[in-house]
């Protein structure tokens, strides 16, 4: 068994919120007591609603974002903040908007070197055109492509650009925070496809935050599902998605809508919505939508049990 | 008779570059009570040709079309004001953006009883109670302190949902809807389907869903066409469809969806839509396809009859046959 190339232990991340004129102010549970190991060259995916505290883990395993509490550690060091600046390099992040992501006003080439600039400040202007030039191959761009700016390129294009980018500096892990939802059909499977060749390439592990199921079901190796900041189920991809454990996830998997006319619909419809995470209930936070809650449900907190496809629920399907 | 009947119907906007072609000779008709969904690459002309039906481009639009009927009423020949009684009335749009359709200044509840009033000059209180109603229906909790607010104070979620109570409210006889589900969660987005399509059951209503989730597609239309740059390419019952796409670029399509992948890697399609700059001259998917030859480059194909998905390709028959591979 490999060691882990990322290992979160019981991370949390609250915030506080100015309440109004005359109220206190407000605790937003944004994520609590999530763990997880990431394995070098493996995808581990996170879904749930928005607002489950997905873009909150990714700032914490970015370092953009100090947990309240809990540990993490990336290629064996301890994430302190002290630490950051060394360690920022392994970790990096491509986001779901390749047009808000890129300085209009420089030019790829330039675009890539940046980190280079920043973080090899002895390397020569002469080895950093070396190195842009080579990572706008890998990604699949043309090599004329270097001196155009940002806007001359379509939207799976820049989604390339963005990941050369996050590339540049050797990191270990990617963080993926939606990195095809803005994208056509076909121009996700080119970017998707270009995720799994990179990946066995250089054996990066990758954080992979989408909505999507039917990517997730057809890209990942591991799935976390995440409640009102909390993982409810964790396991590997097929038996999760053969047999989800929670029932937030089973319904969640069978709203999903299917591209195929002729396949059984049985949904699940979940009443209401996520409760406010400055006022998370007693007890499980799901209660309120569920259809197996019993009184218990409401006074005490599942926890994840330790089979190797977890779930967090006092009364499983499975 | 259709409830809505397009022929032929092309939009070109003057830029600062020269003219572009953006809905290149469409037709669309929909029925009362039947779903039409249209799906397409980004950028293929579908806002565009519903906008168009709406009166709602610049000046700098060109719209010509031999035929644009609703109700069998001519579109193009009545006068603007005629136009804005059937507009918002018997015929409403869910817009691709949400945000654009609410005004920041008022709350989301006086808003919507404007539109209650101009339409169907109901009362005050009979505005109030449609209202709650209204917001009942489209699953926003706490309906009347929720009419209190400004758009601003909501989620995207909630403000959609709000756009959609706006465009239900007086029971339109068509509804287009723009991507009405892209920005919400699967949960939110099956209370939506469900509620569009309960409105269409009870009232009849005929309904064009513009989405690029052949998902949603599948589970809720009777209909598709597809649409490739400003073009429509093909149009089947949505079984045919995905059983049978005739259409190379719907085949290329579906077969790139993650759901049918049968290893890592997916079949792609090579390439991206023709812009203003590289239009083609022959077949605008040609430089994109795999049975492109020198006809599919020089000479542009005209719609196929009924039984090839009215296919705008030069070699469905082939294909079909299994002669091209
Ligand atoms: N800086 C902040 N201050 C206060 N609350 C915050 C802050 N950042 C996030 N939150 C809250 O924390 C919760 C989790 O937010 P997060 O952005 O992680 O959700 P998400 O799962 O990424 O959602 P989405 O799918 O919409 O991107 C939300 O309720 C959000 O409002
Ligand atoms: N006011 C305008 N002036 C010039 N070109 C325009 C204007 N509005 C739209 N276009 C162009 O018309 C084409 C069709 O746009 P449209 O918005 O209909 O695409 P779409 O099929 O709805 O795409 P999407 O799936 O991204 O919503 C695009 O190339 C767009 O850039
Ligand atoms: S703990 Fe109870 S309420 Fe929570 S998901 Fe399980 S059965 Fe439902
Ligand atoms: S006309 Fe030719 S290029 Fe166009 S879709 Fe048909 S086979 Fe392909
Ligand atoms: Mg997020
Ligand atoms: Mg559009």
């Amino acid at each position: 068994m490999t060691t882990p190339i990322v290992q979160a232990k019981d991370l949390a991340r609250f915030y506080t919120v100015k309440g109004g004129l005359l109220s206190k102010p407000a605790t937003v549970k944004a994520l609590s007591g999530v763990d997880f190991d990431l394995q070098p060259g493996k995808t581990l995916a996170i879904v749930g609603e928005s607002g489950c505290g997905k873009s909150t883990l990714a700032r914490l395993i970015t370092m953009i974002e100090e947990p309240t509490s809990g540990s993490l550690t990336i290629n064996g060091v301890d994430i302190i903040p002290s630490q950051w600046s060394k360690m920022r390099e392994t970790v990096q992040i491509v986001f779901q908007d390749p047009y808000s992501s890129l300085n209009p006003r420089q030019r790829i080439g330039q675009i890539l070197q940046e980190p280079l600039i920043i973080n090899r400040p002895q390397m020569t202007a002469a080895d950093r055109e070396t190195q842009a030039r080579k990572m706008i191959e890998m990604v699949g761009l043309r090599p004329e492509h270097y001196d155009r700016y940002p806007h001359m390129f379509s939207g799976g294009q820049r989604q390339r650009i963005a990941i050369a980018r996050a590339l540049m500096l050797d990191p270990k892990v990617l963080v993926l925070d939606e990195p095809v939802s803005a994208l056509d059909v076909s121009i996700q499977s080119q970017i998707l496809n270009l995720l799994v060749d990179l990946q066995e390439r250089l054996n990066l592990a990758y954080l992979f935050i989408s909505h999507d199921l039917s990517v997730v079901r057809h890209f990942a190796d591991d799935v976390i599902v995440m409640y009102l900041g909390r993982a409810v189920e964790k396991g590997p991809k097929e038996q999760l998605f053969a047999a989800p454990r929670h029932p937030y996830s089973k319904a969640l998997l069978s709203t999903t809508p299917r591209a195929d006319p002729d396949a059984r619909k049985e949904r699940i419809k979940l009443e209401g919505e996520l409760p406010s995470p400055m006022n998370i209930p007693k007890g499980c936070a799901f209660a309120q939508r569920c259809w197996l809650v019993t009184d218990q449900c409401r006074q005490t907190l599942p926890e994840l049990d330790d089979e190797t496809h977890q779930v967090a629920c006092l009364h499983p399907l499975f | 008779m259709s409830l809505l009947q397009i022929r032929n119907l092309t939009v070109e906007f003057a830029t600062s570059s020269g003219s572009f072609r953006a809905v290149d000779g469409v037709d669309l008709s929909v029925d009362k009570g039947e779903l039409l969904a249209i799906v397409g690459e980004s950028g293929s002309g579908k806002s565009v040709s519903m906008l168009a039906l709406m009166g709602l481009l610049p000046w700098t639009a060109t719209i010509t079309a031999d035929e644009m009927s609703f109700e069998g009423r001519d579109l193009s020949g009545i006068s603007a004001r005629e136009r804005r009684k059937i507009i918002g009335k018997d015929m409403a749009m869910i817009f691709q953006e949400p945000m654009s359709s609410l005004n920041p200044c008022f709350t989301v509840g006086f808003q919507i009883k404007e539109a209650l009033r101009i339409h169907l000059g109901l009362n005050r209180k009979e505005r109030h109670e449609r209202a709650v109603e209204l917001f009942d229906q489209v699953g926003i909790p706490a309906p009347e302190s929720r009419l209190n607010t400004f758009p601003h104070q909501m989620s995207g979620g909630m403000n959609q949902r709000v756009v959609i109570a706006m465009a239900i409210a007086c029971k339109p006889k068509l509804l287009i809807a723009d991507e009405p589900t892209t920005a919400l969660d699967v949960t939110i987005q099956a209370q939506i389907l469900d509620l569009l399509i309960r409105l269409r059951d009870e009232h009849d209503m005929g309904l064009v869903l513009i989405t690029h989730d052949m998902g949603v597609v599948a589970e809720t239309a009777e209909r598709v066409q597809v649409q490739y740059a400003g073009q429509k390419v093909e149009e089947q019952p949505v079984r045919d469809l995905f059983r049978t796409p005739r259409h190379p670029y719907t085949t290329a399509l579906l077969s790139a969806l993650p759901e049918r992948a049968t290893s890592k890697i997916l079949p792609t399609i090579p390439g991206v839509v023709p812009g203003q700059f590289d239009r083609p001259k022959g077949c605008l998917f040609s430089p994109r396809c795999r049975f492109a030859d020198a006809t599919c480059a020089q000479t542009p194909p005209t719609p196929h009859a009924e039984g090839f998905g009215k296919a705008r390709c030069h070699h469905v028959e082939k294909i079909a046959a299994g002669e091209l591979v």
